[in-house]
Formats: C-alpha cells, sequence, structure tokens
C-alpha cells in the first residue's frame, strides 16, 4: 500500500468509513427519490431551457438578422457565449487528465461531476457556431466531404475549420474518458438494482463490466494514456478558438499572447463554474466527507493563479498596446478602458482580476460562502472578458464612419439564458441518474488517504515508539 | 457462447484477498483471476500477469491518424484545388504545412484515443447489451473474490474448498461463468 506523509490532511473524511459506506453514499441520490428543492431548481431549469429552444427555433426560422448584430459589430453574443461556453468546458478535463498525471489523489471526489459539467458546457457551445451559421441544415458542409460544388474543400488554412476539428475531438475524447470511467461505477449501481427497470438500464451502461484484475489494469492504463492525450488537447482547444481571433486583422485580436491567455482564462473560468456546481452538490446530496474543506481550498488556489494569469495577461496587452507604437492598437485599448464599453472593462477587471486576489488568504479559502460568491463574479467577469474582447475591438474600427454600437435583442438574450438553462437541466439530470462522485477510484485511495484508515495507522505505531 | 464452472471465494478486504491468494499459491494451487471492486495495485504481480500492451495500440492508432491527415490535405489542399489565400503558398505541402498542423494533431489524438478506447471495449468484451459476468453482484461494492479453474487445478473439489477455508474467506461457491461469446 502506499504510504502517505502524516502531514497531509484526510481527503476522506469520518472515522467510520469504509469501501460499503462510500457506496451507500454515492448510491443514495440515484437510488433514492429526489426532493422538492430538487424538482423546483429542475422545472426552472427546464422551463428556461425550453423557452432558449424556442428563441433558437425562432432564429433558424426567422435568420439571424433576428439578432443584434449589425454590420460593424458581426460577432457579439454569439461568439461571447461560444468562447465562455467552451472556456468552462476545459476544467472537467484538466481536472482529471492533468492532476491524474500530477498522481493529484485530490481529483478523485470531484473529476466526475467535473467532467459531466464539461460535456454539458461543450455541447452548448457547439451550439453556437451552428445556429449562428443562420442555415443550420448545412452544417455538414464544414466537413470536408466529397461534393458537386466543383470539388470544393473545406479551407485547412483557417481556425474556424481548426476549431470544428478541435472542438469535436475534444468533446469526443471527453465523452469517453467520462464514460471509461464511469463504467465500473455504473456497474455498482447495476448490481444494486432491485427494481426491473433500473437493473435493465444500468446493466445496458455498465457495459456488462466484469472488475477482474485483468480489465482493472487496462483501465488503469487505458486512463493515463487517455489523460496524456487529452493534456495537449485541453490545452490545443482553447489555442485553437484564440486563433479565431489572433490571427485577424482587427486591432485588440491580432496578438500573440492570445492563445496562453485564453488558455489560462478557460481553466479559470472552468475552475469557477466547477466551484459553482459542486459547492451546491456538496450540500444537497449531503458529500462533505468526500469533498472536504481541503479540496475547496485548492480549487481556490488554482483560481488565485490561473486568476492572476489573466491579470497579467490583460495588463501586458495593455502595455504593449500603447509601447507598439501602433496607433490603431492603442486606440483599441484606450477605448476598451475609457470608451463607451468602459463599464464592461472595468466589471471585467474587477470580477477577474480584483475579487479572486482574496484568496490568497487561507481563512478566505476556506471560507465556502465566500468561495461560492466569488465564483460567481469569475463566471461573471469571464463572460465580459469575452465580450470585451470581441464587442469593443469591433464596435470602431479603422472607418470611424463605420463606427457603431451593439444592442442584445430579446432572441439573444433568450439563446443566452437559454443555454443556461439547459446546461442546468442535464447537470441536474446528471445528479440524479449517475454516480456524481467516481466510486472505485474513492475506494482505492481510502486506505491510503481516508481519515478512518490514518488513525488505525497511527495506532499501529504506537507500540513501537514507546518500545 | 462457451461457459465454465469456477469456484470462488469472496472476501471482504483488499489486503485479505492478496493475502489469500499468497497461501493459495504457496499450496501449488492455480488462481486464474481475481474480481474487485476497484484496481488494487501490485496485483497482477501476485496473480502473475503481464501488463496490458493497450497503449501500443494508441500509438499505432495514432500514427494511422497522422498519415491519414497528411496524406487527405494534401489531396484536399495541395493536388485537387489549391486555393490561393492571401497569397500564402499552396503548391506544396511542405510550404504549407504550419497551418495545417492543427488539424494533424487534432487528428491524430482523435484517432489514438478512440482506437484505443474501443481496442479496450473489445478487450475487456464489455459493449452495450452484454451481461454482468462478475461472480457475485458484491464484488462491485466492498467484496472481493479470487477466482479458481477446476481445469487448471488438479486437486479435488474438495482440496480446493478446504484451501479456500484457510485463508480469510467470507463465502465460497461455485458458478458458472461466460468465457468467450464467440
Amino acid at each position: 500500500m502506499v504510504k502517505e506523509a502524516e502531514v497531509r490532511e484526510p481527503l476522506i473524511l469520518g472515522k467510520d468509513v469504509t469501501y460499503n459506506k462510500i457506496t451507500e453514499e454515492v448510491c443514495a441520490p440515484v437510488e433514492g427519490k429526489a426532493n422538492k428543492l430538487w424538482w423546483a431548481v429542475f422545472l426552472v431549469a427546464l422551463t428556461l431551457g425550453l423557452w432558449g429552444l424556442g428563441t433558437i427555433t425562432y432564429l433558424i426560422g426567422r435568420g439571424i438578422g433576428v439578432w443584434g448584430l449589425n454590420n460593424t459589430v458581426g460577432w457579439a453574443w454569439d461568439i461571447t457565449n461560444f468562447v465562455w461556453w467552451v472556456g468552462i468546458g476545459h476544467a472537467g478535463t484538466l481536472i482529471s487528465a492533468v492532476l491524474l498525471l500530477f498522481r493529484q489523489k485530490w481529483r478523485m471526489a470531484i473529476n466526475r461531476a467535473a467532467e459531466a459539467m464539461t460535456i454539458f458546457a461543450v455541447m452548448m457551445a457547439a451550439l453556437f457556431p451552428g445556429i449562428h451559421m443562420g442555415r443550420i441544415w448545412v452544417s455538414y458542409w464544414v466537413l470536408p466531404i466529397p461534393n458537386q460544388f466543383g470539388s470544393l474543400w473545406v479551407n485547412f488554412n483557417s481556425p474556424l475549420l481548426w476549431d470544428v476539428f478541435a472542438i469535436s475531438t475534444y468533446f469526443s475524447v471527453s465523452l469517453v474518458f467520462w464514460y471509461i470511467g464511469l463504467i465500473p461505477d455504473f456497474a455498482t449501481i447495476r448490481d444494486r438494482a432491485t427494481g426491473p427497470i433500473a437493473r435493465k438500464m444500468y446493466g445496458l451502461l455498465s457495459f456488462g463490466w466484469t472488475g477482474n484484475a485483468k480489465a482493472w489494469i487496462r483501465f488503469e492504463e487505458v486512463s493515463l494514456v487517455l489523460a496524456g492525450l487529452a493534456t495537449p488537447l485541453v490545452f490545443s482547444v482553447h489555442s485553437i478558438v484564440s486563433m479565431d481571433f489572433a490571427t485577424s486583422v482587427i486591432p485588440g485580436w491580432h496578438t500573440t499572447i492570445f492563445p496562453p491567455y485564453f488558455v489560462a482564462g478557460a481553466i479559470f473560468s472552468g475552475f469557477a463554474m466547477v466551484q459553482t456546481l459542486l459547492l451546491i452538490t456538496r450540500k444537497v446530496l449531503s458529500y462533505e466527507r468526500s469533498i472536504t474543506i481541503q479540496h475547496i481550498e485548492l480549487m481556490n488556489i488554482i483560481i488565485v493563479v490561473t486568476g492572476s494569469m489573466v491579470g497579467t495577461a490583460y495588463l501586458s496587452e495593455l502595455f504593449i498596446s500603447w509601447y507598439s507604437g501602433v496607433e490603431y492598437e492603442s486606440y483599441a485599448f484606450l477605448n476598451r478602458f475609457s470608451g463607451p464599453y468602459a463599464w464592461s472593462y472595468w466589471s471585467m477587471m474587477a470580477c477577474n482580476v480584483i475579487t479572486p486576489q482574496f484568496f490568497w488568504f487561507k481563512k478566505l479559502r476556506r471560507n465556502l460562502m465566500l468561495s461560492f460568491i466569488l465564483s460567481i463574479f469569475v463566471n461573471i467577469g469571464m463572460w465580459f472578458e469575452r465580450f470585451v474582447i470581441i464587442v469593443t475591438s469591433l464596435h470602431r474600427d479603422y472607418l470611424p464612419s463605420n463606427w457603431s454600437w451593439f444592442h442584445p435583442t430579446w432572441v439573444d438574450i433568450g439563446v443566452y439564458l437559454g443555454t443556461i438553462g439547459l446546461f442546468f437541466t442535464l447537470f441536474l439530470l446528471f445528479t440524479r441518474f449517475f454516480p456524481v462522485l467516481a466510486l472505485n477510484e474513492l475506494k482505492s485511495i481510502l486506505k491510503s488517504s481516508g481519515e478512518a484508515y490514518r488513525e488505525k495507522k497511527t495506532e499501529d505505531k504506537t507500540p513501537e515508539t514507546t518500545a | 457462447m462457451t461457459t465454465e464452472n469456477f469456484l470462488y471465494g469472496l472476501y471482504n478486504d483488499d489486503d485479505r484477498l492478496v493475502e489469500g491468494i499468497k497461501k493459495l499459491q504457496s499450496k501449488g494451487i492455480k488462481v486464474n483471476d481475481a474480481y474487485s471492486p476497484f484496481p488494487i495495485h501490485g496485483l497482477e504481480d501476485v496473480l502473475g500477469m503481464k501488463w496490458t500492451r493497450i497503449a501500443i495500440t494508441s500509438f499505432m492508432f495514432g500514427l494511422g491518424g497522422l498519415t491519414l491527415a497528411i496524406l487527405a490535405i494534401n489531396y484536399f489542399m495541395i493536388i485537387d484545388w489549391p486555393m490561393n489565400i492571401g497569397g500564402k503558398p499552396n503548391f506544396s505541402l511542405y510550404e504549407n504545412l504550419p497551418a495545417f498542423i492543427p488539424i494533424m494533431f487534432e487528428f491524430t489524438v482523435l484517432c489514438a484515443a478512440h482506437g484505443m478506447a474501443i481496442t479496450y471495449f473489445a478487450r475487456n468484451m464489455t459493449f452495450p447489451g452484454l451481461p454482468a459476468r462478475n461472480p457475485h453482484p458484491k464484488t462491485t461494492d466492498d467484496h472481493f473474490a479470487v477466482e479458481l479453474s477446476f481445469r487448471n487445478n488438479e486437486m479435488s473439489v474438495d482440496d480446493l474448498r478446504n484451501a479456500l477455508k484457510e485463508t480469510e474467506v467470507v463465502e465460497i461457491f461455485e458458478k458458472e461463468r461466460i468465457t468467450k461469446f464467440l
């Protein structure tokens, strides 16, 4: 058994925790009935989601003219929302892949929910380029398939096509990574199921998992290799998203700092969303033993580190715009912080750069309420970051006669709120039907990092030291 | 579909399972397999199992994906329909390569990950709709099972049962298991 330093805080609290207790705790929401709170939140989310689907149907029926876009601001909330959701969708795979490669055991209590969140967020993100095309029924034109248009192929030089490949690869690989981890846990639910429907459903979902020694060897190897593949993938996806902007010649977009800046921002926003969801989930499903204050603190540390990276990027961007001596570039940034959209710039600065700095203090990092509030601030701030980059760069371009303003219409707002509704609907369904904590992984660290076994180890040692 | 009858011993702790297996092996009993609710590190050495080669398949699928991406992009962008985009070089793959690297990378990862995942499902014989094949429903909860084959062991059934009893076993039972689907 792997020995762990005594100074490390236990990751699974409770002196009476056994393997069975972990199973019971994780299966309880799946096997029990939903409470009123769940139903209330679910109905609100579902209503919002259906409203979103309605606005999307309206949008597709009428064309994207119903959005507030104009000749000057040709990209606004659609792409803002797309980048926001993709960014949020970076935390899950980062937690499970990068932290697996670094052998961070604290990932195990949060990776399942974070990955689920990732998958739902990427689904919401993928919706936006789809509906943004206007004619969604020809969206398959983004794929390089033989055609009758004089065998015209998609442009492999374009970051927009890179995005198609990056997002679809990221989504499908994350899904497979998540699902491979879920199979043994579905098998646990299958073997406990009493009702015929549940037994049948979880039997299907668990793929006939056996849990024999060789299967576990393969499981561990596949998890490790998928983590190795997913790690560069995570970094590539948001780098490519940033190149949608960086390879253009718009002042404020044409910046080489974009890829690392976007990746840091993505991790930042993703962890904030994980924090928001986990703080609620942990409370509602009473997972305080497995998702401990230490988990929350470690995530807050990542939030303050990535938040500071984002802050550094904002400032270097600002400095370089002046130092470059390019008047268009300088103006783009001057306009950002003092122009008509200054309020959005300062909201972004306040939410993303200033508020996370509270997490330098241990006491504040371990404060649940503050963590929750700050995570919401970061979610808002990161939406504004994309809005600032996109709209403030576009609304005043090279020709002052072209200068314009962007007003969202009810369709812009409806589609955005709708995706939030759909996202929460999916996440709430996940908490009811899926094991929210990675059962098998938690069991594998119980003896090395559980409070229950930590005590026993020290008891064993006492006679030796006294003798 | 072929099935075989096996003898199982059920344990309620992973350390007891490993100790049990070692004890059985010291008596010359060949242990066929073990079932557990989570991966037990070092179990493969005790059981004398070779480490999986599934990572190699991932590398090979990735190599295949990369090759396919290079060939396809070369055909689309250089041979079949070269496009002049902002005067960028479009007449040789080599000169246009930097712009093609992102998709080559993504496609390599796509093939490596999915190829390996499909191999994993096939090697474990886990696909949707297949029946559960663990000997006891508790082996996915908090119990651990050791599997003894009657074919591989020359001992009588009673001797095997007695040997199991000498370990810290909580239950001994015989059960039929599917060994091959095809």
